[in-house]
Formats: structure tokens, C-alpha cells, sequence
């Protein structure tokens, strides 16, 4: 539990998420015979409870670094005004969160309540109670099998206040109803919108001759992919077809930890080795047959998803499918050229299998899910689907920005 | 009240007479119901053998059953095992559990012993008792023919009970088992043939729009999982897509566990069943995921083996006959006998005997166990009782007499624990390991370390209880959690219930079940695991190490679990963690 408990507080803070020295450093906790803590705190004195209140085994708690730390407290406010949970709409929220509750300052009491409900609680100022406490919001999180857990939830919570932060602003510039400090907080952000000069990295170069390879070349494009920001570690997915079998990474799987976690699964249907592979196999194995590419990549870079909910609020306003915009929204979109399908996770009637390989026959090497994140092929590598995830990620961001101050004037 | 029918049916076999109870509401807050409810009756018994009129045979459904959540269509059968003296439950699928709700009933208790065969029918408030010696040594199928259910749900013995097969089974609506324990010889026990029940009322529920949102997202939830609805889950090729990860992970149990690959193993998976007999999808009542499969080729209409069929009728007896499997899934279900526990008997057989079966031989040792004739006297006494009456007793792959499942505990410590600790014995169901285990839900965890599974083992053997109280099957939770039903819950019975809210009550209803087992004589001693896995390898290879389970760890993890659950170091239950569970 203690190597666990170590690895977690370093993936926090290596995806960013937390600060890695002082009061922001995150804790987490793990329980089996006894409690072990990361470091000791004031925090620790008061999540302990939790552990008596909770069949939980681990915890996660954070105060979310820059800019994670002012979209989180505005949303938090802005939900504790309401008395109304934050409500992200992006893919990750609607599947596995539901919504994100929110409770006015660190109490006990009030992280159990919310915690006996759902995966994670944000506080909206840690200092509020506890006037001694650093000031800010704070996530906490749980898990009943491990402090990974905690983390996929806090890393899903700050990606999805990010993309609902900056969707709600878009919106709000178009309706003409952005609130006064709305704008305050963009401006704070804006050192954040500035675009990525990282340049295309070397990766493994094709033809891919051996097995061997493949897994080389998929576990080196996952960890870049996170290195770069298009994803956050636990999210996406990647796949390579070679000598018919589909290499992809395994359902839950970090981009950055693939060593070990990736599935062969021959096309021939011979084999259910598949059973433990992304939930977008399908979608993968039905992509490649479609377009005759050998590499898939795919991330969840930020501005991408943002794009693809960005809809005309007055055509929204009369359009009868706009509660249902992810599963069915009618109209052939694009953002930038790249095609926008609905689509949730998997396999069901409604399930981006179904979406997104002919978005490619539109002849494209990109296609955003709405609300997910960015599709990319490859053909013998894995050098132009990361080219076209980074490029399409900047011009994302470059476009929002340039909408916003166009919105702004 | 909501959810529940507050109506539960108490039968008495010996008189042919039946009452109708209520429980305090209180009773079903704290028991839920399926499991729970029929851990609360079983308890009120005492200590009683498993053949004793006075023993009761429980059947309970949920609060949620015959709603529109998701996978509520199951069945809870409980009663004390004829096989392992333990605690004895089975969940079945099919659609007697709704057919049972809609008739009226939450459940029904069955005390006493008829003078003769009978049938028990349940049709809305009518109970009948139908004499039926007619039936007599009818196989499952033929029952099923003669009382033909039509609309009602049908849960019926074959002869294997009727002969004493201690792992015989319940056969719901012809293909859905209440396999384990051999509950079926505790239905023969008291001379009672088959139970039907028809109904066509209506569960009273709380907020039907806050339920509709809860299916929603049990739903969306199923369809990401790549386990259950993915082209290689459970939906496309049943629960024998298993087969092929058993391989790949190095843990199948081959010969009896005396190895844990299978040489043959890619060319016996689901995809060659389903090439060779091109099944159709088929399911429980209420359920979306339909796992179950039902061949149109070679076999039509003979259901395909689940996981466990396939993996012990070929690599633990060393078969390659994919039809045996078929054939021998077949022969069980129509005789009423559990396929684990049959074909881990044989698996006994063949080591002391040492001799290869043929595909006739298999079968024929399978009809002489229902029979009740030549060896099958001392097989189907279960392959423990077997071999300890051959004097071979190390030869028994089973805990608390309860023979293991397909999942060999050397390639996953999680399930070494959930095997030893699990109240009805060898069982994989209980805790479920294999959900982070091998399918990384909700994350992956170390399956070759005991490093934080005591706790792990306990909370989901809490969650497990809670499952199959409300009834809901045991796979949705590969995707779903208690988040999500706690929000059923809610809505269905208007119990404002968090997810740890009813982890609580799984607790209460796992600790009565170590009370009874403890009231029945088991501690610690019987929380154990055969000594092959401790001083035997697997058969490692392709990078992946098999080593025999470290004994000193394991049993320090014990320890740990039992802290954890409240437990003293020899398993006994303790008087605050009783107290503390109202359960005193």
C-alpha cells in the first residue's frame, strides 16, 4: 500500500494536477491493517474520519494546482450560489461522475455525507472553516480497491471543470450573459492559452518488422501523448494493426504506464483476448478496416473537446435534440476541417463505434467525438497521428482564443 | 410500502398448509432482501442439519426486482448446504424472481417435509400443492415439459437430488441453475418436486423518473465496459470469453490443479463454440446484457457452457472434446447437478485413478453420480467426501467441501483470499477479485500480491451481499457500482440510501452469515486453501512466474481480514462487531 500510496502523490503532481512542495503538496492515504499517509499535515488530522465513517481503503486529497485552482474555485462558487452540484457535460462527467458535489469549506461531516454519494467532493475554499488552512479549493476523492482510484477521479474532475469553465465561457460571450468575473478568470487563464512550441517528437519510425516493436512504438507514443498534455494519463487509447492482430491498450490503462497492458487481438475473431482491451475496440477494429490505417491514436487534448461543444445558441435553442446533443445531434459539424460525430463510450446503440469510423470515409486522418476527445490516424507509425493531435490541439486553441477576443470586442 | 410487497409466504410442507407474514419494515431496511432476508431466516433456525424438516429453504427476490433496473431479475435460494454444512445460497436467473414478486411475495420460506413428491404453485395469492409423483426421476427438461410453466417462472429438481447428489442443483426455467452448495438435494430433502409462480401485479415505486435516470446510467455504463458489451464480452460470447484470459494469465486449472495451462486451450475458446454451434443470445428477465447462450447449430437448443463448464470439462480433466463439454453441460443441467463440483469430482477421480476418461466414460460417470449407482455412490458424494473416503483426502480441490471454480489461486492472491474466506466455501462469487484482478475495474490491481486485499476482499464481499439482496447480477458490477444502484434504490423504495449506506447493510448481512457458520461449528480452521497451492507451482511461461502461494503471507493477510471483519484470530465473530451491527 505504501508504494501505492508513493506512486499516486507522484502521478498528481507529474500530470500537474498538484504542486509538488509546500501546503499544496497532495496527500493520500491508504488503509489495509493500519493507516499509512503520504506525509502528515494538517489535513490528515481530519481526513482520518473518513476512514471510520467509509468501507473505503484510500484517499485523495489535493488543493489543484495552476490554472486548475481558479476555473475550480469559480465553478465551485458559482454551484454553492445555485445550491446545485457542478454539472460538466463532457463525456468523462456524463459516464463514470455524474456531477461533481461541492461543500463551502472543510468540514468532516460534509466530505462524508458527499463522499457516501459519489466518487469525489470539491471544496470550494479549504481556508473557510479552518482560517489557519491555505486558501483555495481542494478535491478529495476515494477508492475501495486502490489510491489509484482517487487519482483517476481528481484527474478527471480538474479536466472536466477545465473544459466546462471554458465551454460556459464561450457560451456566455454568445449569448451575451458572461457574468463580470467570468471574464476576471479568463484573463488570469490567459498565460495558459498561450500555444505548445514542443515540436514533434521522434518516434519509433516504420515499417514496424516485429512484435516487439509494436509494443515499443505504442508504449513510447502513449507516454508522449502525455508528456505533451493531449491527454491525461489515464484517459485515451492506442492501437497498432500488424500481420492481422490489433495491438491496443488495455480498458483502464494509463498512457504512460502501457508496458504490460496492451491486448493482441487477431482480427480473424479467433480469439477473445479483446475482453480486457479499450472499450474502443470496436470503434479501433472497425476504423482500421474502413480506412486501411495501421495506427490509431487517441487523446482527450482540452480545446478539441471544447470545440466540439460549441453549437450556435439560438439554433441550439429550437433544435429538439439539445438535451441529447452527445448521442444525437443531427448535423454534420466540423471544427477546423475535422469532422465532430456524437457518441458515447463502447458498444450500445448510441456508442461511437457506430460514429466515428465514418467520420473518416469523409477521406479525413481526424475526427473529435463530441465532448471526448480527438481520434488520429497513422499509417506504418505512429509519427503522423501525434502530428496531427498536436496540430489540431494548437489550432483548437489558437481558434478559442481568437473567438473569445473577437466575442470580447 | 415501496419496493417491497411486505407479503412473505411461509410454507409448511409437512402439513401442506401455508401463513402469510410481515416484517417490520426496520427488518427489510436492514436485510434488503434476496440474500439478506433469507440469511435472517436461516439464522432464526438455529443449528440444525441440513435435512431437517425445521430447516428452512429460502427464497427472497429484492426491492428491485420486477422494476425496470437493470439485471433485477434474479432469484436468492438459502438454506444450510447438504454439501458443505455451511451457510448454502445460490442466485438463479430466468424470470421466476419476477413472476414470483408480481404474484405478491417478497419471498417464500419452506419448512417441513411432504409425505410425498409435490409441487408447490404460487399464483398471485392461490397456493396450491400439486401431488406429483408422475414426476418422480423426470430429468429437469421433462418436468419442465409436463408442467409447462407457459408464462410463470419454474424452478425444479431432476433425479440427481432425488438420488442424493450432495452438489445437486435447482434448474430454473430450463436453462438457468442455482448451482452451488446442492440446494437441489435440499428441495429433496423435503420431497418438493417443483415451485412455479405466476403473477401479473405491480411494484409500487417511489419516483419512477428518478429510476428511469438510474438505468440510464447503470446502461450507459454497461455499454463502455469491453467485459460485458464489448464484441468480445459477455453479450457477444457469454461468460466463456473468460476462457481465453484464463489462458493467456497462466491460471486455468489443468489436471485437477496440478498445472495451470493448458496446452489445447486456443482452439476449446468461445469463438471455436461459437463457430461450431452458433448460438443466440438469451437472458434473465430485465436483463440487457444477455450472457447467456443458447446453440442453433450441432445442439440446437441445448444452452452453451458457461466459462467454468469449459474451462473444468476440458483442462482439468484433460479433454479436448469440445461436443464432451456440450454434451456433459447438457447431461448436468437435465439431471440437476452442479457442473463445477461434477466435473472437479471427476478431476479428483482421474488423479487417484490415474487414468485418462474417454468422452463415453465422463458421461456415464456423470449419469451413474445422478443414478446413484457403481462409483457414482462415492462421486456424487462431492469430490472432498470422495476422497477422503478413497484415503486420498490431499487429492480434494475444495474449501469448506466446496469444490473451486476455473480461476486457479496461484495466478491471483485476491482470489486465494476470496476462496478460503468465502462462507459458502470454494466460491468466486463472493468477493469477486476477478474484477480487478484480471478486468481492471474499477482499476487493476497487483494479482500476484496479498498488498492491501484484506480490506479489498472485505468491502467486496459487503458489496457482493448487497447484490444479491436487491437482487442484481454480479456482472453489471464489472461497470456499474453501488453508486448507481444506491440511486435505484432510492428511487424504488423511497429510502433515501447512499452507496456506503447499503456497504452498511452488506456488512450486517455478511457478518450473519460467519454468526451461523460459526453457530455451525467453522472458524478458522476451515478458512483455508488445499496445501497443493502452497507447496506446488503453476506452469509459468511467456514472461509470467506461477509460484506456489507464499503460506507465511497468506496467512498473515488472514489475520489481517479477520481484524478487518471484526473477527478474532480463530474466525469467531466478536460481541462488539455484533452489537455494533445490530445483530446480537
Amino acid at each position: 500500500m505504501d508504494a501505492l500510496i508513493r506512486k499516486y502523490e507522484k502521478k498528481l503532481i507529474q500530470a500537474g494536477l498538484a504542486e509538488a512542495e509546500g501546503p499544496g503538496r497532495p496527500i493520500v492515504g491508504g488503509l489495509d491493517y493500519t493507516l499509512s499517509w503520504n506525509r502528515k499535515g494538517w489535513e490528515t488530522k481530519e481526513l482520518e474520519p473518513v476512514f471510520s465513517a467509509m468501507a473505503i481503503n484510500s484517499l485523495v486529497f489535493f488543493q489543484p494546482a495552476p490554472p486548475y485552482d481558479k476555473i475550480i474555485a469559480y465553478l465551485a462558487k458559482e454551484a454553492l450560489t445555485k445550491n446545485l452540484p457542478i454539472q460538466p457535460e463532457d463525456c468523462e462527467t456524463r459516464t463514470f461522475l455524474h456531477d461533481l458535489p461541492v461543500i463551502p469549506g472543510f468540514s468532516t461531516p460534509d466530505i462524508i455525507t458527499a463522499l457516501k454519494r459519489r466518487k469525489c467532493v470539491i471544496i470550494s475554499d479549504t481556508g473557510q472553516n479552518l482560517p489557519d488552512a491555505p486558501k483555495g479549493p481542494a478535491i478529495v476523492a476515494h477508492g475501495t480497491v486502490s489510491p489509484e482510484q482517487g487519482f483517476v477521479v481528481g484527474s478527471s474532475v480538474a479536466f472536466a471543470c477545465f473544459v466546462k469553465f471554458f465551454s460556459d465561457y464561450l457560451n456566455h460571450l454568445q449569448c451575451g450573459t458572461a457574468p463580470p468575473d467570468m471574464h476576471g478568470v479568463y484573463d488570469e487563464l490567459a498565460p495558459w492559452l498561450t500555444g505548445m512550441a514542443m515540436p514533434i517528437p521522434d518516434l519509433v519510425k516504420g515499417p514496424i518488422q516485429s512484435e516487439e516493436r509494436v509494443y515499443e512504438a505504442m508504449i513510447q507514443a502513449g507516454a508522449k501523448t502525455v508528456e505533451y498534455g493531449l491527454v491525461d494519463s489515464y484517459f485515451g487509447n492506442i492501437s497498432f494493426c500488424r500481420d492481422n492482430i490489433l495491438y491496443i491498450s488495455q480498458t483502464g490503462s494509463s498512457l504512460d504506464e502501457l508496458a504490460g497492458c496492451i491486448d493482441p487481438v487477431p482480427l480473424d475473431g479467433s480469439s477473445s483476448a479483446g475482453l480486457t482491451a479499450s472499450s474502443e475496440l470496436t470503434a479501433h477494429l472497425e476504423t482500421i478496416a474502413r480506412t486501411g490505417a495501421d495506427a490509431i491514436l487517441h487523446g482527450h487534448p482540452r480545446f478539441s473537446v471544447i470545440l466540439s461543444m460549441d453549437c450556435d445558441p439560438k439554433k441550439k435553442q429550437v433544435c429538439r435534440f439539445s438535451t441529447r446533443c452527445h448521442t444525437h445531434c443531427p448535423k454534420k459539424r466540423e471544427v477546423l476541417g475535422v469532422p465532430i460525430v456524437p457518441g458515447e463510450v463502447g458498444t450500445g446503440p448510441t456508442g461511437l463505434c457506430n460514429t466515428l469510423p465514418l467520420a473518416f470515409e469523409r477521406n479525413k486522418d481526424a475526427a473529435i467525438v463530441y465532448g471526448h476527445g480527438l481520434f488520429t490516424l497513422g499509417r506504418g507509425d505512429f509519427t503522423q497521428a501525434f502530428a496531427t493531435l498536436l496540430t489540431v490541439e494548437n489550432r483548437c486553441r489558437a481558434h478559442y482564443v481568437d473567438c473569445v477576443t473577437k466575442l470580447r470586442q | 410500502m415501496h419496493g417491497w410487497t411486505g407479503h412473505i409466504l411461509h410454507i409448511n410442507l409437512t402439513r401442506h398448509d401455508y401463513h402469510v407474514a410481515s416484517l417490520e419494515p426496520d427488518l427489510y431496511h436492514r436485510f434488503i432482501g434476496g440474500k439478506g432476508l433469507g440469511g435472517y431466516f436461516l439464522r432464526r433456525a438455529g443449528n440444525l442439519d441440513w435435512n431437517h424438516p425445521d430447516m428452512p429453504i429460502c427464497l427472497f427476490t429484492g426491492p428491485l426486482t420486477a422494476t425496470i433496473a437493470p439485471t433485477s431479475g434474479r432469484l436468492h435460494l438459502v438454506s444450510r448446504s447438504p454439501l458443505t454444512g455451511c451457510v448454502g445460497d445460490a442466485s438463479v436467473g430466468g424470470k421466476l424472481s419476477t413472476q414470483l414478486k408480481r404474484a405478491g411475495w417478497d419471498g417464500v420460506v419452506i419448512t417441513g417435509k411432504s409425505p410425498y413428491p409435490v409441487g408447490i404453485e404460487i399464483r398471485e395469492k392461490e397456493i396450491r400443492f400439486i401431488r406429483c409423483d408422475h414426476l418422480r426421476g423426470k430429468d429437469t427438461r421433462e418436468v419442465y415439459r409436463t408442467v409447462a410453466p407457459k408464462k410463470a417462472g419454474l424452478a425444479c429438481i431432476g433425479p440427481a437430488a432425488e438420488n442424493g447428489v450432495k452438489f445437486a442443483s435447482i434448474t430454473a426455467d430450463n436453462h438457468h441453475s442455482a448451482g452451488r452448495t446442492g440446494l437441489g438435494l435440499s428441495f429433496a430433502a423435503k420431497n418438493l418436486k417443483y415451485l412455479l409462480a405466476e403473477g401479473s401485479g405491480k411494484v409500487r415505486i417511489k419516483d419512477l423518473p428518478g429510476l428511469k435516470e438510474a438505468r440510464e446510467e447503470v446502461i450507459r455504463l454497461t455499454a463502455a465496459s469491453p467485459a460485458l458489451m464489448g464484441q468480445y464480452g459477455f453479450t457477444c460470447l457469454g461468460t466463456g470469453a473468460v476462457y481465453d484470459l484464463m489462458d493467456n494469465r497462466r491460471m486455468m486449472p489443468t489436471d485437477n490443479f496440478r498445472a495451470t495451462r493448458f496446452e489445447p486451450a486456443s482452439k476449446l475458446n468461445a469463438a471455436a463454440f461459437a463457430a461450431a454451434y452458433s448460438p443466440k443470445k438469451y437472458g434473465c428477465k430485465g436483463c440487457h446484457i444477455l450472457c447467456k447462450k443458447i446453440g442453433t447449430r450441432n445442439k440446437p437448443g441445448a444452452a452453451m457452457p458457461e466459462f467454468e463448464t469449459m474451462s473444468h470439462f476440458t483442462a482439468l480433466i484433460n479433454s479436448k472434446d469440445m461436443d464432451l463439454v456440450v454434451e456433459a453441460n447438457d447431461l448436468c443441467n437435465r439431471l440437476g447437478m452442479d457442473t463445477i463440483s461434477a466435473a472437479a469430482t471427476l478431476a479428483c477421480r482421474r488423479e487417484i485413478t490415474g487414468a485418462d476418461y474417454t468422452g463415453r466414460q465422463v458421461l456415464s460417470l456423470l449419469s451413474d453420480m445422478a443414478m446413484d449407482r457403481g462409483e457414482g455412490r462415492n462421486l456424487k458424494l462431492g469430490a472432498a467426501e470422495y476422497a477422503r473416503r478413497l484415503g486420498r483426502p490431499e487429492t480434494a480441490m475444495a474449501v469448506k467441501n466446496l469444490e473451486l471454480p476455473a480461476y486457479d489461486p496461484r495466478g491471483a492472491y485476491g482470489m486465494a483470499l476470496a476462496y478460503a474466506l468465502s462462507t459458502r466455501g470454494g466460491c468466486h462469487l463472493r468477493a469477486y477479485p476477478i474484477s480487478h484482478e484480471i478486468f481492471r475495474k474499477p482499476v487493476a490491481t497487483d494479482r500476484f500480491s496479498f498488498s492491501g486485499k484484506a480490506r479489498i476482499i472485505k468491502i467486496a464481499e459487503d458489496l457482493n451481499a448487497v447484490v444479491d439482496s436487491l437482487v442484481a447480477c454480479k456482472f453489471t458490477f464489472f461497470a456499474a457500482g453501488l453508486e448507481e444502484y444506491a440511486k435505484a434504490f432510492t428511487a424504488v423504495t423511497g429510502i433515501p440510501s447512499s452507496a456506503q449506506d447499503l456497504l452498511a447493510a452488506g456488512e450486517r448481512i455478511y457478518f450473519n452469515e460467519r454468526i451461523i457458520n460459526h453457530t455451525y461449528g467453522y472458524g478458522a480452521d476451515a478458512d483455508d486453501l488445499p496445501v497443493r497451492f502452497f507447496t506446488e507451482p503453476g506452469s509459468g511461461g511467456n514472461r509470467i512466474s506461477i509460484p506456489p502461494l507464499d503460506r507465511a503471507a497468506f496467512l498473515d493477510t488472514r489475520k489481517t481480514y479477520y481484524h478487518i471483519r471484526g473477527l478474532d484470530t480463530d474466525g469467531t465473530p466478536l460481541p462488539e462487531k455484533r452489537k455494533e451491527l445490530g445483530l446480537d
